[in-house]
């Protein structure tokens, strides 16, 4: 299709060196036509809904009350009412192993789910419920069930086991990140997974792979790009959280994550450059953990995966 | 996870039936295949030859019958422990894995010793020319390269059955002409006993040892590619054998092999392909290349007159269509170009007319209509 483009470009109409293509073709010829306005909206909503508040909030963190510059990132790291390094490292700890949890439990289930059987939207619909709940509701139906007088301790009860504290600390959170983030790793695989052929599996078996051969040489190989995307939006997800660690946590703590310490230096102190360098050493952890993990899948075989995509 | 012997006698199918819900996709094939035959199953889309194969290859579970390999009952084996080659339509390549890779995989599979496994890759390159491209991934490859590396994945391991599942049907047509050569030329030197599933004609008879004509279901006929092209049992095998005029008709008389038949508000003399008496109603199949036009001959048995409406150039010969009086269309081989709109007399010779029994079909007309267009995929579309 390209080679006629460029023969015109060469050799001009007619041979006439003084005669130009029209203006709307070399246009054309650079990807610049009439549909490129339709980018508009979804410009003007990144522009006033993120690129103008990011730059305002960056602004800010860069103009501390006290103490030059990154006076605010100074304070946020050594400031021993911030412990910055602290809630870094419980939002991590939180957060990762949730991503990590999310991704790998949805696997085998989205491996059992990318074939067609009976009561197969029913199980979908189940596992995607929890998408619709907010997390208050999750937080309180964690509340009811793991609480001291949950319905599990009441269980642990009757075998003279328990009360566990599973609730207000660490794991509390840490389930709630589980319950809100899985529907999103499980959707999200499963469109990986019945992206791959189903005849590759097929060919495989006839080559004497058993289903473990074909998950460890075939699906895993071609899945690993989605599961490295995957794990980065879980994670994203999950670093920011913040109502869960208040109901279900215990915000003074175990679970005195960043988005509670931005909060606090926002809503409690009013040290709004605080509240922003705070944000922006939340995004930037962000990144490099995505950058690790994006760098992880340039190594992989990302092409074709031959199914319906 | 050795795979089955390789060194069997023959392999056979008994009564294979696999239904999907009510629908009887496959209905009772019954088949024994000597070792090293090249058994191709024939028919329009819809007719269950994939079925039968998926179900020999294991990947469908059968609903009734029983696959015998000699005297080993192979039927419940998952797909893994049959060890059959299967080459796919869509190629099904591992677009992660080199060539090489690719080829390799049967063979880890069976945990062949390292320096087997290079030794009988390359071999297998060889054999599929593919040399200047071990290294590269499926997505670098062209189709006709792509059919290769899956033939090669698929012989590598030397099963005792290779499946062929219209493995020429995403090709161009100069490409498929020349891997119907490489595939024969394959089992030449190879003896690999093959199952082979087309659509196409052609390409079933200049492959096969022996066909399978399958149709709703059901095996309509089996036979050498001679067997079928020339004394199709019914109508529909006829259809599909390229008999492209099949006219409905009376018996008028029969006279033992022969057959005179009323039909198109003329009489005919042809060859019966079952047993007919009189008054029955009848199917008459000519070949287009059987109709000459012309004046009638002393041993002419029909004698048609129809007005030509369009004309194909197909190489060596025309391809004309035409309309007779009574409004049917008649389809004929020629090498002098009629002019359009033209009358012509159209003749045939008794031996060159079949005559079958019209089987009382409810579906009759959708599936004889739906094959149609397949017994034409050799021309040009």
């Amino acid at each position: 299709m390209s080679a006629p483009v460029v023969d015109a470009k060469r050799h001009t109409p007619q041979g006439d060196p003084s005669q130009k293509p029209s203006l709307v073709h070399r246009l054309a010829e650079h990807g610049i036509d009439r549909t490129l306005w339709l980018l508009v909206p979804g410009l003007l909503f990144v522009i006033v809904l993120f690129v103008y508040p990011f730059l305002y909030g960056l602004n800010l963190s860069l103009h501390p009350n006290k103490g030059g510059m990154f006076g605010a990132y100074k304070a946020f790291f050594t400031d021993p009412d911030m412990r910055g390094w602290d809630s870094l490292w419980i939002t991590l700890k939180l957060s990762l192993p949730a991503a990590l949890i999310n991704v790998i439990a949805a696997i085998p289930l989205a491996y059992m789910m990318r074939g067609n059987f009976r009561g197969k939207r029913l199980l979908t619909t189940i596992l995607v419920v929890p998408i619709t709940l907010g997390t208050v509701l999750t937080a309180e139906g964690l509340l009811n069930f793991f609480g001291p007088r949950g319905w599990f301790n009441r269980f642990l009860g009757l075998f003279d086991l328990g009360p566990v504290q599973l609730v207000q600390n660490y794991w509390g959170v840490l389930w709630s990140l589980i319950i809100s983030g899985f529907p999103f790793a499980f959707l999200l695989i499963l469109s990986y997974m019945s992206g791959i052929d189903p005849s590759l599996e097929a060919a495989a078996k006839t080559l004497g792979a058993d289903w473990k051969q074909r998950f460890r040489r075939i699906i895993m190989p071609l899945l690993a790009p989605g599961l490295a995307t995957t794990f980065c939006l879980t994670f994203v997800l999950a670093f920011s959280v913040f109502p869960s660690a208040i109901l279900v946590g215990d915000p003074s703590g175990s679970t005195r994550v960043v988005a509670y310490v931005a909060y606090n230096a926002w809503g409690q102190m009013f040290d709004y450059p605080l509240a922003s360098a705070s944000a922006i050493v939340m995004g930037v952890v962000e990144m490099i953990v995505i950058g690790v993990v994006l760098m992880l899948r340039s190594t992989m075989y990302k092409g074709s995966t031959g199914g319906k995509g | 996870m050795t795979g089955l012997k390789e060194d069997f006698h023959s392999l056979h199918l008994d009564g294979l039936t696999r239904r999907f819900g009510g629908q009887t996709a496959l209905n009772g094939l019954d088949l024994t295949i000597e070792r090293g035959e090249f058994i191709a199953l024939l028919g329009p889309s819809g007719c269950g030859k994939s079925t039968a194969l998926n179900c020999v290859a294991g990947l469908l579970p059968l609903t009734a019958g029983r696959i015998m390999l000699d005297d080993q009952q192979v039927d419940q084996l998952p797909p893994e422990k049959r060890g059959f080659g299967m080459v796919f339509q869509n190629y099904a390549l591992f677009p992660h894995l080199s060539v090489q890779k690719n080829i390799a995989f049967g063979l880890q599979m069976r945990k062949v010793p390292r320096a087997e496994i290079k030794r009988r890759v390359a071999e297998a390159i060889d054999l599929v020319q593919l040399g200047p491209h071990a290294k590269k991934l499926p997505g670098q490859m062209s189709g006709g390269q792509q059919q290769r590396v899956a033939i090669a994945r698929a012989v590598v391991l030397r099963p005792p059955l290779v499946l062929m599942d219209e493995p020429l049907s995403n090709l161009d047509a100069k490409l498929r002409l020349e891997m119907r050569t490489e595939i024969r030329r394959l089992h030449q030197s190879l003896g690999l006993t093959t199952i082979y599933v087309t659509h196409d004609q052609e390409e079933a008879l200049s492959l096969a040892d022996r066909l399978v004509v399958l149709r709703g279901g059901e095996v309509q006929q089996v036979g050498t590619p001679q067997e079928l092209h020339e004394t199709p049992t019914n109508a529909h095998v006829a259809d599909f054998m390229g008999y492209r005029n099949l006219f409905d008709g009376v018996v008028e008389r029969v006279d033992g092999e022969h057959a005179t038949v009323g039909l198109l508000g003329t009489t005919a003399d042809g060859a019966a392909a079952g047993a007919l008496a009189t008054r029955d109603r009848v199917r008459v199949g000519i070949r287009p290349e059987d109709l000459v036009i012309g004046a009638p001959g002393a041993t002419d048995a029909l004698t048609l007159d129809a007005t030509v409406d369009v004309v194909e150039y197909q190489g060596r010969e025309f391809a004309v269509e035409a309309h007779l009086a009574t409004g049917e269309a008649v389809h004929v081989r020629t090498s002098e170009r009629p002019t359009e709109g033209s009358t012509i007399r159209l003749t045939a010779e008794a031996h060159r007319i079949l005559v079958f029994p019209s089987a009382a079909e409810p579906d009759d007309s959708g599936a004889a209509g739906a094959s149609a267009p397949l017994e034409t995929a050799g021309s040009p579309a």
